[in-house]
């Protein structure tokens, strides 16, 4: 079971350096990085320290630890997935005005033109 | 067309896409039928002539720098509605399925009544209108789905054939569904209280091109529309962000 944990902390260490490289090359902004390095942090930090994570699968009552990792880390990706999908949303509607907005104008200003 | 001109005044919008065979058909009859009423072609970043034949017919364009699909489109166009001032506005589709004919109908309906929104309906008397099977069906679900929500049964919920007043054209400027508008409209009217009423219309088969309406699409369709509906019988209006689409 403890290759798996070691698995997850190389896992981890390519998702933060993925995060990292992607940063200082410009393709992802500081604020949506930030949880990608947080959990890749949190990831790391709970498959190398296999005490605390023992002490949470005792409090849960998990069958072993390295479910119990997976578990918490399928949830924390959950909840970014959720986190991704409200702030595509919330461009996708900014966008929409924005092509509406532009539209409008562009039309005003051709009608005040023909005049 | 830079303001409305008078009190009632009418504006005819047409989204189109991709409409080059029959948009300028479309006009013709719009302009033949309610001669002295402005129309706006809303065009959804066709990919072929619409837009210069639009314009030869005598509309006026809004051209869209990318797609917004259906409801996006409408939207545009009632959002310039709005702020030119008009007092009605009635969407004729790009295909040609409407009849202009029936204009004057939903606009006498709209002012007689007072109510928000008047639907063209095929299905309010028998008029040789039809619809395809998958079509027909899907049609029959939402006024079993809609009746209990509307408190009134709609016949014909799927109709873009519809005519508004300023008190709905203000609502959708502010939220309109983007996909599939007309069924979650009639609920985004409902949770303010407003009224519609359906008139009978005669709609016909498309003037060129295809439907791109698929089995798979039509099921998306369903869903989508379903959870569109619950949704906006569930939301919470808040603060609205500025320029929201809905």
């Amino acid at each position: 079971m403890d290759s798996l944990l070691h698995v997850t902390a190389v896992l981890s260490v390519v998702l933060l350096a993925m995060v990292l490289i992607s940063l200082r090359r410009a393709h992802i902004r500081v604020e949506y990085s930030v949880s990608w390095l947080l959990a890749a942090v949190a990831m790391l930090l709970l498959s190398l320290s296999r005490p605390v994570l023992d002490a949470i699968t005792r409090w849960t009552g998990v069958p072993d630890s390295p479910l119990t990792l997976f578990l918490i880390t399928g949830t924390v990706f959950l909840v970014m997935f959720f986190r991704f999908s409200v702030i595509i949303s919330h461009l996708r509607d900014d966008n929409v005005a924005l092509t509406q907005r532009v539209a409008m104008l562009e039309y005003r200003v051709r009608s005040f033109e023909q005049e | 067309m830079n303001r409305a001109s008078g009190a009632d005044a009418l504006l005819v919008i047409v989204p189109a896409l991709n409409e080059e065979g029959a948009i300028g058909e479309v006009v013709r009859q719009i302009r033949q039928h309610v001669p002295d009423v402005p129309v706006l072609v809303i065009d959804d970043c066709s990919e072929d002539g619409t837009i210069g034949v639009a314009r030869a017919a005598g509309a006026d364009v809004l051209p869209l720098a990318h797609h917004l699909g259906l409801g996006g489109c409408v939207q545009a166009g009632y959002k310039l509605a709005y702020e030119l001032g008009f007092e009605y506005v009635i969407r004729v589709d790009g295909d040609g399925q409407h009849d202009a004919r029936d204009i004057p109908a939903i606009l006498e309906r709209l002012k007689s009544t007072g109510c928000e929104m008047v639907i063209g309906s095929r299905f309010v008397e028998e008029n040789g209108s039809s619809t395809g099977m998958v079509r027909g069906l899907g049609i029959r679900f939402f006024r079993m789905v809609l009746r209990p929500i509307l408190g009134k049964p709609v016949r014909d919920p799927t109709s873009g054939f519809v005519g508004v007043n300023r008190r709905a054209l203000e609502v959708f400027a502010r939220s309109f569904p983007l996909e599939y508008p007309e069924i979650e409209a009639l609920v985004v009217l409902q949770r303010r209280r407003f009224r519609f009423e359906e008139v009978p219309v005669k709609m016909h088969p498309r003037l060129a091109g295809r439907s791109t309406i698929t089995p798979r699409k039509s099921l998306y369709y369903i869903v989508h529309v379903l959870l569109g509906v619950f949704v906006n019988i569930l939301k919470y209006d808040g603060r609205p962000r500025p320029g929201r689409g809905g």
